[in-house]
């Protein structure tokens, strides 16, 4: 977790002298605005990771003599198939369609949204069949 | 349904095929979140935006063949280049690499069974499908599609410019696309800190997987800028804010300051994936390791910090940006750009070399990409950027480097991978024809649009007067555009008949060095039965290959290692191990 969390880290400090630099050299502010947030996205996860890398007990994936077995087990529940993500895709063109045409698609959009989430939800729980 | 991935043993299962259980066909199509069915779906569909493209493309260049042609109106001409752009920009070039291949790669070059989020993967799809179908459609609309470039320059995109249903249909395509493209920038960085095999060090993640998380974080830097910016300009549009419009006290440049923030990182979320393209297959083809790991790695993230403060090189000609800087860090930027072709020419130094198709590929890509790379060194000058600004001299350069990357870089990797994802491979010369008629047209394409632009030929232009003199120059570059139109066509006959007379591919044709080539082609469902011992950056060369190990290489690298062999090497169980031989071509 270490190396993940100096990669972020390392984005952040650019970020930091890259927006200063620009700050004083050109005083515009958009772009300052928008370094400066470069920096934020580096420094949020990336100070978190670093936080949370000194608590955790040593992953095998960042030991370089780990073997096979000393992970062996459960990596985590992945669905492999739900139907779910195609009625949100589906809801979300419906919701944003209306910014060219009539509102009327936003209406079924949102009820079609609604229905995903439940229906994420309820199959999260249950593990999941279809 | 759910299935718990399990960890695959040193020793795993007997390799027989895993039944088929679960919805086929379409049901399969629609419902899967299985990263592997995703990146299929993503790879067809940015391919077949690619062709949409490319049609437009050759149109264009038809109109342009003799001065004052009229075979497309000026207005079609418009329409024509904007959807040529955003298709090849936005529904082709990214989501290849980081929807379709990226997709389908990452979880198999780390070890791991999937995408850290496989229903987040699935709707990233549905809202880029969603988003190119809706971009595509602006062209039934009355008025027709955007045509206002794919850069969608305000005053030119407000309401009273560019009216209409088309130009709206591409700002909600954009933000559809553009949260498709986040979903999936998180869900690659994700796998790849959360999901590595046991021993995958990030210091041995392959390259192309640590483009990606480069690429991935650049993603989250630079689409939510571009769908504010989408937002405010849709707001200018329709409910008469003047966040754009000088008319009511906004910034016209703004909207450049906000597009080229994100622009400017996109060119590098293109290029990216496809240098680790060629860094995969290079190193393969070359029979050597990469030249250079960490320089590679440590040259990507200099890539993607710097690609953040350059934006503004778009943007000299509006006067106010501030030229020394942003100058500067482009010329910057080409440093890391040059270790990484060191290190690229240092791998196939001495390198027993194989020449297959996406070796042919490969090497295009460097030759072309150096090429926009130097002219791009030209244009990062203010002074020549005012003399060429809008001409057919950045057309040039920029198909340079997209056309380098995305294409030539982009089908090396299709090559390479294509066996590993269908389970069958093309063939040999009909991907060599086609890579000889694609080098040779687009140069004969691309060539003569550099001196049209030194002899001041515009973009963007329907029409030119025969008394300018460029119609010669035009003339080849239209028939270069012939001979890329040719190039694709044989890559599609090269497809539809792997298709229609398939020959098996083994899972390991090329005798590759990292662990998507150590499970079946196409691989079981989650990935992995077993996997050989990750004790270097090119695990399964390693098992492979014995008589030159790891341990030799990390002697190099970090001084002795135990005598003994890491526990987990090789042991009898494998020792049938995943290699398929390298000559089943
Ligand atoms: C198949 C070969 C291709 C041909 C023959 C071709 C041809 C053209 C032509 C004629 C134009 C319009 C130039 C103008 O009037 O200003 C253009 C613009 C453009 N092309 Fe291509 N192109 C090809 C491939 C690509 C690829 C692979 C990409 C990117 C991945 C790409 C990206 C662009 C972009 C971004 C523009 C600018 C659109 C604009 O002005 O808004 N092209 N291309
Ligand atoms: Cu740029």
């Amino acid at each position: 977790m270490k190396t993940e969390s100096y990669l972020l880290l390392l984005f952040a400090a650019f970020g930091a002298v890259i927006c200063a630099v620009y700050w004083f050299t050109s005083y515009e502010d958009a772009g300052t605005v928008m370094l400066a947030a470069f920096g934020l996205l580096g420094l949020l996860p990336g100070g978190y990771y670093f936080w949370w890398s000194r608590r955790m007990t040593p992953r095998p994936e960042d030991d370089p003599e780990a073997t096979h077995a000393q992970a062996a087990g459960v990596v985590g529940a992945f669905p492999s198939t739900s139907i779910w993500p195609f009625v949100l895709g589906l809801a979300a063109l419906l919701v944003a369609l209306p910014l060219v045409f009539g509102f009327w698609t936003a209406i079924l959009g949102f009820t079609l949204a609604i229905s995903a989430v439940i229906g994420v939800i309820v199959e999260s729980r249950r593990g999941g069949v279809l | 349904m759910t299935l718990i991935a399990e960890r695959p043993g040193v020793v795993g299962h007997p390799d027989e095929p895993e039944h088929e259980h679960g919805p086929t066909g379409i049901m399969k199509w629609i419902t899967s979140t299985d990263h592997k069915v995703i990146g299929k779906s993503y790879l067809i569909t940015s391919l077949v935006f690619f062709c949409m493209a490319g049609i437009m493309a050759i149109m264009m260049r038809t109109q342009l063949v003799s001065p004052d042609n009229t075979i497309v109106s000026q207005h079609t001409y418009n329409e024509l280049f904007t959807m040529h752009g955003s298709l090849m920009l936005y529904l082709f070039a990214g989501p290849f690499a980081f929807g379709g291949v990226a997709n389908y790669l990452v979880p198999l070059q780390v070890g791991a069974p999937d995408m850290a989020f496989p229903r987040l993967n699935a709707l990233s799809y549905w809202l880029y499908l969603g988003g190119g179908v809706t971009m595509i459609a602006g062209f039934l609309t009355v008025g027709g599609a955007a045509d206002f470039g794919w850069v969608a320059y305000a005053p030119l995109s407000d309401a009273v410019n560019s009216p209409g249903a088309g130009p709206d249909m591409w700002i909600v395509a954009l933000l559809l696309t553009g949260f498709s493209a986040i979903f999936t920038g998180v869900n690659i960085v994700t796998t790849v800190f959360y999901l590595r095999a046991p021993g995958m060090t990030m210091f041995r993640v392959p390259i192309f997987t640590w483009n990606m998380v480069v690429t991935g974080i650049l993603i989250l830097l630079a689409f939510p800028v571009l769908t504010a910016a989408l937002v405010m300009l849709w707001a200018d549009r329709h409910l008469g804010t003047h966040i754009y419009s000088v008319a009511g006290g906004g910034v016209p440049v703004l909207w450049q300051n906000l597009f080229w923030f994100f622009g400017h990182p996109e060119v590098y979320i293109l290029a990216l994936p496809y240098f680790g393209m060629v860094t995969e297959v290079l190193p393969v083809f070359s029979r050597k390791p990469v030249f250079g790991y960490r320089g590679m790695v440590f040259a990507t993230i200099a890539i993607g910090a710097l690609s953040t403060s350059v934006w503004a090189h778009h943007m000299f000609t509006t006067g106010v940006v501030l030229l020394p800087f942003f100058s500067l860090m482009s010329y910057l930027i080409a440093v890391p750009t040059g270790i990484k072709f060191f290190n690229w020419i240092g791998t196939m130094w001495r390198g027993s070399l194989k020449f297959d198709t996406p070796m042919l590929f490969a090497v295009g890509f460097l030759i072309v990409f150096l090429f926009g790379g130097v002219t791009g060194i030209f244009l990062a000058s203010p002074p020549i950027d005012f003399a060429t600004h809008d001409t057919y001299f950045v057309v040039a350069h920029f198909h340079e480097v997209l056309f380098g990357s995305a294409v030539f870089g982009g089908f090396s990797g299709l090559y390479y991978w294509y066996p590993k994802m269908f389970g069958r491979m093309l063939r040999e010369s009909l991907g060599k024809a086609s890579f000889w008629f694609m080098f040779v047209g687009f140069w004969v394409t691309f060539m003569p649009q550099y001196l049209l632009g030194l002899h001041g030929m515009p973009r963007r232009i329907a029409e030119y007067s025969a008394s300018t003199g460029w119609t010669t120059l035009n003339r080849v570059s239209t028939a270069g555009s012939y001979l890329l139109f040719i190039a694709v066509a044989i890559m599609v006959v090269n497809a539809y008949v792997s298709w229609r007379r398939p020959i098996q591919a083994p899972a390991n044709p090329w005798d590759g060095h990292t662990l998507e080539w150590a499970t079946s082609s196409p691989p079981p469902h989650h990935n992995f039965y077993r996997l050989p011992p990750i004790r270097s950056e090119r695990p399964l060369w390693d098992f492979n290959h014995p008589e030159h190990t790891v341990r030799k290489y990390e002697e190099q690298r970090h001084g002795a290692v135990p005598a003994v062999a890491p526990a987990g090497a090789a042991p009898a169980g494998v020792a049938a191990g995943p290699s398929d031989g390298g000559d089943a071509r």
